[in-house]
């Protein structure tokens, strides 16, 4: 199977953006951390594809890719961390209920 | 001089101690405590005073027929800069004539009132504030006095300002006690401020603050000033030198109340008795004398244009002063009025007076300070001789005295007419010489002083003597058969017989030392014969001003009454002290306050401020503009900075 490497571009670009509208239009918290997670996947792919097609020699795609998934977990758990906490504040994880941060 | 130098600190640090002790203790002490410790404090200096005067005037202070300037120490107190030696305040001790005949009057004076303020203050609340306030004023003024440069003196001179303002107020419950008291400390103080000038336009031109450099003295000029400043001008057009000179005799006008800085002292009788004797009549009021004839070679040598104008200002004060005093019926008024007119005469003879016994009129000089002397003495006198009265009939008023030479009052009675004599010149008493050697100074220089002080050396002997004679004399008062007067304790009364023996003995030199001989502004001794026109010119005068009161007041009458209302015009404006504080008055209250002032707040408040405003309203408008956009809503962010994004990414794309 040898995809050319438009294709995968495509895939990662509707992903990114799948990902960025996800952030702005969704009302709960959860998913709009599920949006950032779509687009450090689009990220990632793109990481490894070039690696793939341009460097296919080396390691060092794959290496970021891995380093980003690996602080993607951590962001997440941070993320889900404080969550809970809004949740346990507000009864709420709407992203509107959290606007009063601003003060 | 050893032991003199050892000494000489103690003069001013006793005082500043006591200042302390009885300021900050005075309230766990008992009151009689603390007049005891301040009186024991206070007779330690008068003895170092008299210790230093005497052996400087008997002593190490004359060198053949010259008395030498003795600087016993002088510590660097405030170094300005490295580079400039000159700016440098220091605090010293200057021992010369002058300096120590003035320890002399401040340390007597002071005792003296020390001890009869324990009578007259007794039972008063805040006795021992009373006693620290006059500690702290014989600490600034003794450290005027020796001044060793004029910074120096300039601080000391805040401080007696200062003391003087706290002893007018001390009854501050009073309205007019607190009114006073302001008054007399805004007075002075806008004097002094063209005091502080003077001070800089002289310190700038000659780099020094030392009195030793600024009056020293060769040939026909004081030097240091004369090749400093001689030609310079001042603002362009102004000659330097008398510019400097005349705006610190202002100072010396202000504190000494010459016309027409005059209007505090009469209302600062509002203060004590004692406080008033010593402050507003002995000490600090010749401040202003001392400061000229300390300057007195530069206002000499290279001034001598203003030196004559406050010789013209003196006559002027002089005669103003007496006449109002003619006419004021509260008896310490009278007294403040004659201070003023007195202290004037002092001016005079210093605006005559010459500098080496070859000048003319060269008396003026040494009989200027003999005066201060001799006043120092008969007016404290008169002060708590009024004290004492005040004392016995409960009031201030003329109105409400008569007849006391048969209530008692023996003793206040004989040295208030010594003192009376001597202020009216009448020998053997010691104001008939010191006055009758200004007369003769102003006869060899200037004819129209003469006149003018011979006149008014008539109108003191009226005026002193309707005091006496309508205190003593007149008729009984109605308000005798309620409480009859009774002479003044003992701790008052001595003071008294002490200050009238200074009085009536001071002409016997020997029996005094504190002035030896005559000695002229260049500190040499002075032979002089004795001029017996003008002294029986001026005995006569003063004769015919005695006779005057004595068939006015003698005894109740119309007559007083009668003169009055012929000349109505005159006597209603002397006794309105010739609307001087009306003037005053409507110049600040109308002029100042109500015109250029009204004026300059306008501007602040609606240009200056509403220029501020503008700057805060733009401010705070353009950002309530924007504030909307920092919702706190995540997404409305994230859409802001996705947007940003792109719209770079686009013009970078454009760009390539």
């Amino acid at each position: 199977m040898n995809l050319p490497i438009e294709a995968y571009l495509v895939v990662s670009t509707l992903l990114f953006f799948i990902g960025v509208f996800g952030f702005i239009a969704r009302k709960n918290l959860i998913g709009i951390l599920m949006s950032v997670e779509l687009i450090l996947n689009a990220v990632n792919i793109n990481f490894v594809v070039f690696n793939r097609f341009l460097y296919p020699n080396e390691l060092e795609g794959m290496i970021y890719s891995l380093f980003v998934i690996v602080v993607a977990a951590a962001e997440s758990a941070v993320a889900i961390a404080i969550i809970i906490n809004v949740y346990r504040k507000l009864k709420n994880i709407s992203v509107e209920s959290i606007e009063s941060l601003r003060n | 001089m050893d032991t003199v130098k050892l000494l000489a600190p103690i003069v001013l640090a006793l005082p500043f101690l006591m200042f302390f002790v009885l300021g900050l203790l005075g309230n766990k002490m008992k009151p009689n405590v603390a007049g005891i410790l301040g009186t024991c404090g206070l007779s330690i200096v008068a003895i170092v005073s008299y210790f230093i005067a005497i052996s400087y005037f008997w002593g190490f202070g004359r060198v053949g027929e010259e008395y030498s300037q003795e600087i016993l120490f002088n510590l660097d107190w405030l170094k300005m800069s490295e580079t400039l030696p000159g700016l440098t305040i220091k605090i010293g001790f200057l021992l010369d004539p002058i300096s120590a005949m003035m320890l002399v009057v401040i340390s007597t004076v002071s005792l003296m009132v020390h001890i009869y303020s324990m009578g007259y203050m007794h039972g008063e609340e805040g006795f021992q504030r009373y006693y620290a306030v006059l500690s702290l004023f014989t600490f600034a003024m003794m450290g005027l006095v020796i001044a060793t440069n004029i910074f120096q003196m300039y601080i000391f001179w805040e401080l007696v300002g200062v003391s003087s303002f706290l002893l007018i107020s001390f009854y501050f419950i009073k309205p007019s006690a607190v009114a006073a008291a302001k008054k007399a400390f805004i007075v002075t103080r806008f004097a002094d401020m063209f005091f502080l000038i003077g001070i800089l336009i002289l310190s700038y031109y000659t780099e020094t603050f030392q009195f030793l450099d600024l009056t020293a003295v060769s040939g026909d000029h004081a030097t240091l000033v004369h090749d400093r400043m001689c030609g310079e001008e001042f603002f362009g057009f102004l000659p330097a030198i008398s510019t400097a000179m005349f705006l610190i005799f202002l100072g010396g006008a202000g504190k000494s109340a010459m016309f027409p800085f005059h209007i505090w002292l009469p209302d600062a009788m509002e203060g004590p008795t004692p406080a008033s004797a010593l402050i507003h009549a002995a000490t600090m009021v010749v401040a202003g004398v001392f400061l000229v004839a300390r300057m007195f070679p530069v206002y000499f040598f290279e001034a001598a244009d203003v030196l004559t104008l406050i010789g013209y200002i003196g006559a002027f004060t002089s005669l103003f002063a007496a006449v109002i005093a003619c006419v004021q019926t509260d008896i310490k008024r009278v007294l403040a009025f004659s201070t003023i007119s007195q202290i004037a005469y002092m001016f005079v003879a210093l605006g005559v007076s010459g500098y080496t016994s070859e000048h003319e009129a060269c008396l003026g000089y040494t009989s200027s300070m003999w005066h201060l002397f001799t006043h120092a003495m008969f007016k404290a006198c008169l002060f708590m001789g009024a004290g004492c009265i005040i004392h016995a009939v409960h009031s201030n008023e003329m109105s409400a005295m008569g007849n006391l030479a048969k209530k008692h009052m023996t003793i206040t009675h004989i040295t208030f007419l010594v003192s009376c004599l001597a202020i009216a010149g009448i020998p053997p008493f010691s104001g008939f010489f010191s006055k009758d050697e200004i007369l003769v100074a102003a006869a060899n220089k200037d004819t129209v002083l003469y006149v003018c002080q011979a006149f008014v050396a008539g109108l003191t002997a009226f005026y002193m003597f309707r005091l006496y004679f309508r205190i003593f004399w007149w008729n009984e008062n109605e308000s005798y058969k309620h409480h009859a007067p009774h002479e003044a304790p003992k701790n008052m009364t001595v003071p008294l017989i002490v200050l009238s023996i200074f009085t009536c003995f001071m002409w016997i030199e020997k029996f005094f030392p504190f002035f030896p001989d005559k000695i002229t502004a260049d500190r040499k001794t002075l032979d002089l014969e004795f001029d017996s026109v003008i002294a029986g010119a001026s005995v006569l005068v003063a004769l015919v001003g005695i006779g005057l009161a004595y068939w006015l007041y003698k005894e109740k009458n119309d007559k007083p009454d009668a003169i009055a209302s012929k000349v109505k015009c005159l006597y209603i404006s002397a006794s309105h002290r010739f609307y001087i504080d009306e003037i005053y008055l409507f110049v600040t209250r109308n002029i100042i306050f109500g015109g250029i002032c009204k004026a300059i707040a306008w501007f602040d408040r609606h240009v200056i401020d509403g220029f501020m405003d503008m700057l805060g309203w733009t401010a705070r408008e353009s950002a309530s503009g924007i504030r909307d956009v920092q919702s706190g809503n995540l997404q409305k962010y994230a859409l802001g900075y996705i947007l940003g994004v792109i719209i770079i990414a686009f013009f970078v794309f454009c760009s390539l």
